[in-house]
């Protein structure tokens, strides 16, 4: 059973990280390149004439082959620990009796994921478009982390806990956004805004897609008969 | 054949609701350890090839 678990999350964390990938080649890489250009002082909004237009339009994925490889790889490496924890949970909840899997319900399971570990986070802390500079990485690190602990503890308890517990779980939601994410006392973003809106709502979008995809995939090869 | 079926799709559900608590600390292990890699580990080697990738995540990167 060890086999059938592990592989089933290799096999999904795979496959979903190759799909998350191409969604972010077609439409979140071309924002992120476009931000750098911002970042190298290539291209410069709120130029010094006073006007605050600078040009649209991304570069394009351009040729650093190496550079895109590597993005594609760490996505299926990121999907398939994705796959090994989302599994884990389902599992987890089936051996306890409290549901049984199913493909369709995978997707579910994909969504809480996505909404626990992705959204739940970006919600203090958007995806960071280069070119925004944020607060220092180590206590970042420790907020993202505790929000998608709570989050993650706060979505089971809501569809696994018992009349009133339930409400438990509203509160673990809540607490990361009331103790607040670490911010700097100033704004230093020198992208323009609308791009770095973009650049947060589609990496998002790709999440949700990949998550989805992923809760499925994990559901579908751990339920199939082998 | 309706049967065989049954009985079969019984085994399967008896086998996974078996499982385990190790292969599962397994997974949860071995997941935690992908995601140390790839979201969160600063070497700066691991930090640069991970980087689009972070930023498109939405894992604190830098």
């Amino acid at each position: 059973m060890t086999k059938n678990l592990l592989t089933s999350a290799v096999f999904a964390g795979v496959a979903a990280g190759l799909i998350a990938a191409l969604l972010q080649f077609v439409f979140v890489i071309p924002a992120l390149l476009e931000g750098e250009l911002f970042e190298t002082g290539a291209r410069v909004h709120f130029g010094a004439n006073g006007s605050p237009e600078s040009d649209r339009g991304s570069p394009g994925l351009g040729t650093e082959w190496a550079r895109h490889a590597m993005t594609m790889g760490f996505n299926v490496v990121t999907y398939v620990g994705f796959g090994f924890l989302l599994l884990a949970a389902m599992a987890f909840a089936e051996m306890r009796g409290l549901t049984t899997i199913t493909p369709k319900q995978g997707i579910i399971w994909g969504l809480a994921g996505f909404i626990a570990i992705q959204l739940a986070p970006a919600i203090g802390l958007p995806p960071e478009l280069p070119g925004t500079p944020a607060a220092e990485i180590g206590p970042r690190q420790m907020w993202w982390l505790g929000t998608l602990v709570a989050s993650s503890l706060g979505l089971w308890i809501i569809a696994f806990g018992r009349g009133f517990t339930a409400l438990g779980g509203i509160v673990l939601l809540l607490i990361p956004h009331i103790i607040g994410a670490p911010h700097l006392d100033a704004f230093w973003g020198v992208a323009p805004p609308e791009l770095s809106a973009e650049f947060v709502t589609l990496s998002l979008g790709a999440a949700a897609a990949g998550w989805s995809t992923l809760g499925f995939l994990c559901a579908w090869f751990w339920t199939k008969e082998l | 054949m309706n049967a065989q079926n049954n009985t079969a799709a019984q085994t399967k559900a008896i086998a996974r609701t078996d499982l385990s608590v190790l292969p599962i600390a397994f997974a949860v292990l071995g997941g935690l350890m992908l995601l140390f890699a790839s979201g969160y580990a600063q070497a700066s080697v691991l930090h640069d090839a991970a980087h689009d990738q972070r930023h498109a995540m939405a894992f604190p990167c830098h």
